[in-house]
């Protein structure tokens, strides 16, 4: 009886397995029909779209086609980003540029008739101690005096249209422009030599601290007769070596992508470059102008360090007294 | 006044590139440097269509709004020309060009740009019609002759027009109400309609 059973138990099962494989062996081949009818749905779906307007969305979207002519992006018919960028560096880049420089020289005249030089707190002592090395003020001098000219040169461009060719007629303003982009092309590689020295060796100076946070509570002196505790590099010093280490490094990358169009950079590429090297070109040098105002005009003795490397032991107490004590405990751990 | 256009009707250009030959050696531009350019999308696909392309002479021309030097000047047939002993080669109007018409001859090293070279509607440039300064900055001047632009008399299929840009529109609305088309110039939205 079992016998029987079991019997045909297994009968049932070899049927049914017979018929499923015989399915599956129609059916599984035919599952390419399957996806290719999704395909060819999905494809009438695509197509169902005006080809004409397909087509020149093509011609907007600035689609590669083909040229016989070889060249950078000559197969393109349209590119929409030149007019963004124009209206970008002619109305706002243009505008408030010139209004963030403007501010910045007003701020300081206006500080500069309120406050005045800010003068040594002490008679000097006569002594002096070295504050810059020789290697050091040569980077510097290199870096600031390539800074300049190549600010100079840059801001041409931008505003020259504007305010030169008023003066000098549109010959002579050419003439000008025309070295100006040589010097600004030539230079400005160089330049990018000076920032990455200083900032390889005055990396280790510019860590903030406790003493910063003191030393910008009080707005480092600069308000009030209360002089602030400072190390070597005070935190206004040390925030215009990281903007000049964030915004220098975009502006030279940037400028490097401007200067070298022989790798066939596309032209949103440039544009974009522009843009980013005029913004951070104008920022560094608005800051720069606080940079030069403070160590020239604006603090007796601070220009000393940078011209002949050595600076008065009364500065050094009144600025930086701690690098001065520091120096002090060295001289005499020295003996 | 005629206020000049350039028409490429994309239904008849055949991608012959004659335009660009018929340029090239009428102002015998430098090696390097093409003033027009053939352009075909979808290449070798059903809807294949070929385009001729270049300067358009803008009514408001990015590349004369950015030149750092204002080189740029409108003639008043509405030729959009440049004065090569003002421009500097900076490539600004390479960036804004919506149609990458402006060209520079390599000078010196890396890439470094000469002084800009682009399509001059057969106009020549600020120095006297004809005269060999002329010739040999901007090539020649046919409009000054009465004649229209070179690559436009070639065209096999009369694709490409150039003229008065009311002639030209009529002609091209003509054309497109006998092939029950619609009218679509290419590019003289971004040329000719100032926002």
């Amino acid at each position: 009886m079992s016998n029987t059973n079991s019997l045909n138990r297994r009968k049932k099962m070899m049927t049914w397995t017979g018929i499923v494989m015989l399915l599956a062996i129609f059916l599984l081949p035919m599952t390419g029909y399957i996806s290719t009818g999704f395909a060819t749905a999905a494809e009438e779906q695509v197509e169902a779209t005006n080809p004409k307007s397909d087509y020149w969305r093509q011609v907007r979207d600035n689609t590669a086609g083909y040229s016989a002519v070889k060249g950078r992006e000559t197969n393109e018919l349209i590119q929409g980003s030149g007019q963004n960028w124009r209206q970008l560096r002619n109305g706002p880049i243009a505008q408030y540029g010139s209004w963030l420089l403007g501010l910045m020289l007003a701020v300081l005249a206006v500080f500069y008739l309120w406050r005045g030089e800010i003068k040594l707190s002490q008679p000097r002592t006569g002594k002096t101690v070295e504050r810059w090395t020789l290697k050091e003020r040569r980077m510097h001098w290199l870096t600031a005096g390539l800074f300049v000219i190549l600010g100079v040169t840059g801001l041409s461009l931008l505003y020259g249209r504007l305010v030169l060719i008023p003066l000098f007629g549109h010959h002579g303003f050419s003439s000008y422009a025309e070295i100006a982009k040589w010097t600004h092309n030539i230079l400005g590689p160089v330049f990018m030599v000076g920032l990455l020295s200083m900032i390889f060796n005055w990396f280790k100076l510019n860590f903030f601290n406790k003493v910063d946070l003191q030393w910008l509570k009080d707005f480092g002196g600069m308000i009030g007769d209360k002089h602030p505790p400072a190390e070597k590099l005070n935190a206004g010093e040390k925030m215009w070596f990281w903007s000049l280490v964030m915004m220098g490094l975009a502006l030279c990358f940037t400028g490097l992508v401007l200067d070298f169009p022989n790798f066939d950079q596309q032209r949103e590429v440039m544009q974009i470059s522009h843009l980013i090297h005029v913004i951070t070109a104008i920022g560094l040098i608005a800051f720069s102008f606080g940079h030069i105002y403070i160590a020239t005009i604006g603090t007796e003795g601070a220009l000393e360090g940078m011209v002949t490397g050595h600076v008065d032991t009364a500065w050094a107490q009144q600025h930086h007294d701690l690098w001065l004590k520091e120096l002090n405990k060295k001289a005499s751990s020295d003996k | 006044m005629a206020k000049m256009k350039f028409l490429c009707d994309e239904e008849r250009c055949i991608e012959c590139n004659a335009c660009v030959t018929a340029c090239k050696n009428e102002h015998e531009v430098p090696w390097g440097v093409n003033r027009r350019r053939v352009v075909t999308l979808d290449d070798g696909m059903p809807g294949e269509k070929s385009i001729s392309v270049a300067c358009m002479h803008c009514t408001d021309a990015p590349c004369q709004a950015v030149c750092p030097v204002d080189c740029f000047y409108t003639t008043e047939d509405g030729v959009v020309l440049h004065d090569k002993d003002i421009c500097i080669g900076c490539g600004y109007c390479f960036y804004a060009c919506p149609f990458g018409a402006p060209q520079y001859p390599q000078e010196g090293a890396f890439g470094a740009r000469g002084k800009m070279d682009k399509c001059t509607f057969c106009a020549g440039g600020p120095e006297e019609d004809h005269s060999h300064e002329e010739i040999e900055k901007y090539g020649r001047n046919r409009l000054a002759e009465g004649k229209l632009p070179l690559c436009a008399e070639m065209c096999s299929t009369k694709s490409l027009l150039a003229g008065d840009g009311d002639v030209v529109s009529e002609l091209f609305r003509n054309r497109v109400v006998r092939r029950q088309g619609r009218q679509e110039a290419w590019g003289w939205d971004t040329a000719y309609n100032v926002k």
